[in-house]
């Protein structure tokens, strides 16, 4: 056994794969096994090796660090609070950055055809920023899912077991009939109350970001309550790729060469329609419904991805 | 002094109070429950600025996204029903 | 300057937050309480920016009345740049703590320096 803990505090294998208790069938209840699990961590915390060399490497250069740091953030403090009794009063307008508001307010409806002057500043006028935002949504989920997704390589190597361990043993779903009732009732108004903010975000308040967060929010409680098996079906992996993927390939198509090509887009050639209605504002509405898109699925993902370790079900489970 | 300045200074006293809250907390569940509270105090104060772009943002991603985030976090790392327990 | 510091007052509150949640990252030593002051920073920054942009007496940034006045409304860009911005704190967030699920189910424990003092050392055989 002391030789089975060395070797794991080592480094050779991942303490929650291969614990010996943990080893003794197939047919373990979850509160038994979380006991083994916590037991174990104890064991391990309370080793005196462990303690000794936290406490040793702890004392040699704690007072240093506590010194430096107490130092380098008092030294920010009074910085920064120097700085900002000498910039402009609160709530006093700015003579310097009148310019570029101005013109952005004044020209903005006939320019861009949105209503909303922020919308239409980071869809039309700085484009280019919010399709880098997008690529570090990409980024993260991508980086998620390198970090937490189960496949063979780390769960057992059992086919059968597999599915077990990805679909029920670790994260049993609930069939508990006011909880699903509740979840439906909530994630559909709040699926809709989304789609209303993605459509209205060149009219009012909102736009990409917050329609695709609340989307998101409503398809992690709709999952949730409903369980993992519901959503496989409407969610699968492959249509998650393709959902994602779509949505910032047409950004880029949209937006990508405005880099090279300033304000000579694509969007000289689209009509702008009446400001106020819906189908207006030229290419904002697509582009609104794509980073919403992005959005909800990274949120979605992100849940999916901590919760079960994987990100919809397998198309034979259709 | 108008009520809207005094509603704005009791909502960054309150946000003052929260991030003592968070260092004070006896268990982790605790901190970040308190954080999900001031990440929502952040959304009252950004319509007191006239921006309800971000107050909606705010709402749905602080309080909402990265607060589950947390708590997922929490769940698999066993911490969420460890009642009062060591918290360095 | 208390006086400037009393005019700014929200500008002061924004760079407490972030040296606040500067201070949480350094003396802390549980990794989630880390987290907690990385996303205490980052909403510092945002009330500083954001602020920046308020002037009193003016309208939200929604063009009511067309033809509009620039002397009307809120300056809109520190509001754009803040709403990127929110985003991208919760894709880190979400990094950070994917990161700190794979380091606990290694080492077992959330404190920082017994992982560093776990990872240098072998264990000699007793």
């Amino acid at each position: 056994m002391k030789d089975l803990l060395n070797r794991w505090l080592d480094g050779e294998f991942d303490a929650f794969e291969r614990m010996p208790e943990l080893q003794e069938g197939y047919d373990i209840s979850l509160d038994r096994k979380h006991e083994l699990e916590r037991s174990a961590a104890e064991r391990i915390e309370s080793l005196p090796q462990t303690r000794q060399i936290a406490e040793k490497e702890r004392k040699a250069f704690h007072l240093w660090y506590v010194i430096a740091a107490f130092a380098c953030c008092l030294t920010l403090a009074l910085v920064f609070l120097y700085m900002t009794a000498h910039i402009t009063a609160y709530g006093r307008e700015n003579p310097r950055a009148e310019a570029i508001a101005d013109r952005y307010i004044e020209r903005g409806t006939e320019e861009t055809g949105a209503v909303n002057a922020v919308a239409g500043m980071i869809l039309d006028y700085r484009a280019f920023d919010t399709l880098g935002e997008s690529h570090v949504l990409f980024t993260a989920l991508v980086v998620v899912m390198l970090m937490l997704k189960l496949d063979e390589t780390n769960t057992r190597k059992d086919r059968e077991d597999y599915y077990r361990v990805r679909f029920e043993k670790y994260y049993p779903t609930d069939k508990d009939p006011i909880l699903r009732l509740a979840g439906t009732l909530q994630g559909s108004f709040i699926l809709l109350f989304g789609i209303y903010i993605l459509l209205n975000g060149h009219l009012g308040p909102g736009g990409g970001f917050s329609g695709g967060a609340v989307l998101g929010t409503g398809l992690i409680i709709l999952a949730s309550s409903l369980g993992d098996a519901d959503i496989d079906h409407f969610l699968t992996e492959k249509r998650f790729r393709v959902f994602t993927a779509s949505a910032l390939i047409f950004y880029i198509l949209a937006k990508g060469y405005v880099f090279f090509s300033g304000a000579n887009g694509l969007d000289n050639h689209i009509p702008k329609g009446t400001p106020g209605a819906i189908l207006s504002a030229g290419l904002i509405l697509p582009l609104d419904i794509a980073v919403g898109v992005i959005v909800a699925c990274t949120m979605f993902g992100f849940y999916s991805l901590f919760r079960r370790g994987g990100i919809g079900g397998d198309e034979t489970d259709d | 002094m108008e009520l809207i300045e005094i509603c704005r200074i009791l909502l960054l006293v309150l946000l003052l109070g929260c991030v003592i809250g968070v260092n004070l907390a006896r268990s982790l569940l605790q901190s970040v429950l308190v954080f999900m509270a001031y990440s929502s105090v952040m959304c009252v104060l950004w319509i007191l600025m006239e921006s309800p772009d971000l107050a909606i943002t705010e709402a749905a991603v602080g309080a909402g996204v990265s607060g589950m985030l947390f708590l997922l976090t929490l769940k698999k790392l066993r911490e969420i029903d460890r009642k009062g327990g060591e918290k360095s | 300057m208390i006086k400037g510091i009393l005019n700014n007052y929200e500008e002061a509150v924004a760079v407490i937050l972030f040296v606040a949640g500067l201070g949480m990252l350094l003396f802390r030593r549980n990794l989630i309480m880390k987290l907690i002051g990385m996303n205490i920073m980052d909403t510092g920054c945002f009330l500083f920016l954001a602020s920046m942009g308020y002037i009193s007496g003016r309208k939200a940034p929604i063009l009511t009345a067309l033809p509009a006045q620039g002397t009307d409304y809120v300056n809109p860009v520190p509001a754009g740049l803040v709403l990127t911005g929110i985003v991208v704190s919760v894709s880190v967030t979400a990094v950070m703590l994917s990161l700190s699920v794979r380091l606990y189910r290694r080492y077992h424990t959330l404190d920082i320096d017994a992982i560093y003092a776990l990872s240098k050392h072998k264990l000699e055989d007793r």
